[in-house]
């Protein structure tokens, strides 16, 4: 398929591709069986640039866009999602300084997260999930800065990362409006780390609490300004969410190619698996699905390049078809596999437990589908 | 502190078959890689001056088409490359490439330090860099496994032997050859390969470094290659028989019969 990439693009894709084949491939296995966070990878992926794609040049970034980001996304999930959830979060994490710190905030921030500091974004809790305006973390303005007392939950590179972005409510009585976007260090006192969760999937990847007790944070670590906790959180999402599409397609494109691979070869009724109908339909409906939603993750992605002023919706949709696809795919290339499929010693199992955090992270699949059901009647289901 | 790596470009497969004809390699068909052990070579170069700071420059002598290696090389970490290209330079045998590089390097003046993998892994002599070592007059240290420190004109590193490695100084300028143990090599990053597209990589022929014809190539080459061939391989085995008692005699049996218990 031909999807017109810039020379650029095709560079970093198959520089991604080959970090993927050559670092991570032998790894994974090991990394998921253990759980274990993927230090070296990071750094890899830090000297290889990587992290400067999404970071405009006067900080030290490549002033790459949405797309840029999705090919590498991508790439790295087609081997291993938890390898490429850990890179894209901190992209999540500096999206709220990129879009809505002041000159201050970008010039100390930025360039650290594109030398390959790690970042991430906390807005989840024990109370708020799907509705997050019931958070309970509060920030109280004091003479000396912010004083934040709460608990995160579920937050990607929680623990490894070095700079946070945190949502805090600086005025309880006005709930989602009274929230508030705070940039926090790691190794601030009173920000400390809790329970490290044991996952389904993407185990590689780190998921934890963090805890807030009277974390004093400096007046110019909040972005923008008090009440704007959630317009940066809606906006930050908007921007994301392509990326999730993008590790959906990786997921997807990764169990085709060892469903392919394995049915070309194992040998049952005298030929082999891929020459039985049967499988051949079940293989041409994953690739087409997978096409499908790589179509729609670019679409959005260079949607969100162009420039548009809203893409709510388009991004939603690249989330929500992309997660569905992967959950579809990975679930048929166990099948397509059988028994060996099933198996840890084949990757297939991996991908189908990685595939299922795909449809609940960063907007459940519910709440989306919501979200595009209230676009759609905003602009009475007509298309320009 | 300047330093100059040498890298050459070689098949990317050690199953290459010869044409009995000309008794050289038949290269259609295989694509060319950078000799693995000078990708060491060009780590440690980079290594070496993000340490101590300085330059790196990759130098290889190669047809016209070296130039994308040397591209390569800039992505990882060089901050220059010359090719090192002529006619004359065809059937180098390791003496005249070495005469050419040595000519290159004493051309580039301002060299503190010469890296080269341990060996090719086509020609696999190991002697282009004891070779240079003599013909700059320079130092030699072969097998080199860890720099320890450079200073004050001093260098001291790990030489990898057989049971371990010796620590040895030398100064510098020098010539050093390296083995895979010293380091893994990086990956290009997408600013070097932006830099790498549009360095520009000067190409010197045996006039630009003032090399006689006649000491270049095939003409200034002390050795011919008559003939090469592959080792026949033959199978002789004799299976002993019967129960495991009778077996294991007369293994001892024969072992004794060869003298070699």
């Amino acid at each position: 398929m031909e999807y017109f990439l810039t020379e650029q693009q095709k560079t970093l894709k198959s520089l991604a591709r080959r970090i993927a084949e050559e670092r991570v491939l032998p790894v994974r296995a090991e990394l998921d069986e253990k759980e274990e966070f993927p230090h070296a990878i990071m750094k890899d992926l830090a000297d290889s640039d990587l992290f400067r794609i999404i970071i405009p040049e006067k900080y030290d970034g490549l002033g790459g866009g949405s797309l840029d980001l999705c090919l590498v996304v991508e790439e790295l999930s087609r081997v291993c999602s938890a390898i490429a959830v850990s890179y894209a979060a901190t992209a999540l994490g500096a999206y709220a300084i990129l879009l809505y710190g002041s000159e201050e905030q970008k010039k100390k921030y930025l360039p650290q997260i594109a030398g390959g500091k790690l970042a991430a974004f906390g807005l989840t809790e024990p109370t708020a999930g799907s509705d997050a305006s019931n958070i309970k973390t509060t920030a109280q303005k004091t003479a000396e800065g912010y004083v934040l007392n709460g608990t995160k939950q579920f937050i990607t590179n929680g623990g490894e990362a070095d700079i946070y972005t945190i949502i805090a409510l600086t005025d309880k009585t006005k709930g989602a409006r009274g929230a508030s976007a705070f940039i926090v260090e790691k190794g601030t006192p009173g920000f400390t780390f809790g329970k490290k969760e044991k996952k389904m999937g993407i185990r590689a990847s780190s998921t934890r609490e963090l805890i807030f007790r009277n974390c004093l944070v400096p007046a110019e670590n909040l972005v923008s300004r008090e009440g704007m906790g959630f317009i940066i959180v809606m906006r930050v999402l908007d921007y994301s969410r392509p990326g999730i599409g993008a590790q959906a397609v990786g997921i997807a494109q990764g169990a085709l190619e060892a469903a392919v691979d394995y049915t070309r070869q194992r040998i049952q009724f005298g030929r082999p698996l891929i020459s039985l109908p049967v499988v051949q339909y079940k293989l041409a409906e994953m690739a087409l699905q997978t096409e499908a939603a790589r179509a729609l993750v670019y679409a959005v992605a260079k949607t969100v390049d162009s420039g548009a002023k809203s893409f709510t919706e388009e991004a939603a949709m690249a989330k929500v078809f992309a997660s569905d696809v992967a959950m579809k795919v990975t679930t048929d290339a166990v099948q397509a596999c059988g028994g060996a499929g099933y198996m840890r010693d084949y990757p297939v199992e991996k991908m189908m437990r990685d595939a299922k955090i795909t449809q609940i992270y960063e907007g459940s699949n519910e709440v989306l589908r919501n979200a595009i059901a209230i676009e759609l009647r905003k602009r009475k289901g007509k298309r320009e | 502190m300047n330093i100059v790596v040498c890298l050459k470009q070689v098949p990317g497969t050690t199953e290459v078959k010869i044409d009995p004809k000309t008794n050289t390699l038949i290269r259609q068909g295989i694509k060319n890689i950078v000799n693995p052990f000078d990708t060491y070579a060009l780590e440690e170069g980079v290594r070496l001056k993000e340490r101590f700071t300085g330059k790196v420059t990759a130098l290889s002598m190669g047809p016209p088409q070296a130039i994308e290696m040397l591209r390569d090389a800039i992505s990882v970490g060089a901050d220059d490359a010359i090719l090192l290209s002529d006619v004359a330079f065809a059937g180098s045998d390791t003496w005249a490439t070495a005469y050419t590089l040595g000519k290159a390097v004493e051309k580039i003046k301002t060299c503190d330090l010469v890296i080269c993998g341990r060996q090719t892994i086509d020609g696999d002599t190991g002697q282009v860099g004891p070779e240079l070592a003599e013909m700059l007059g320079v130092p030699f240290i072969s097998y080199v496994s860890k720099v320890e420190e450079i200073s004050s004109g001093v260098m001291c590193v790990h030489r990898m032997v057989e049971d371990g490695y010796e620590t040895i100084e030398a100064t510098l300028p020098a010539v050093i050859t390296v083995v895979k143990e010293i380091n893994t090599p990086r990956l290009p990053s997408l600013r070097g390969m932006t830099r790498a597209k549009s360095a520009q990589i000067p190409t010197w022929t045996a006039q630009d470094i003032g090399i006689e014809k006649e000491k270049a190539g095939l003409a200034g080459s002390a050795t011919q290659v008559v003939k090469v061939f592959f080792p026949q391989r033959t199978h002789h085995a004799e299976m002993l028989k019967g129960d495991p008692e009778t077996q294991v005699s007369a293994l001892i049996e024969k072992l004794r019969e060869a003298k070699l218990v």
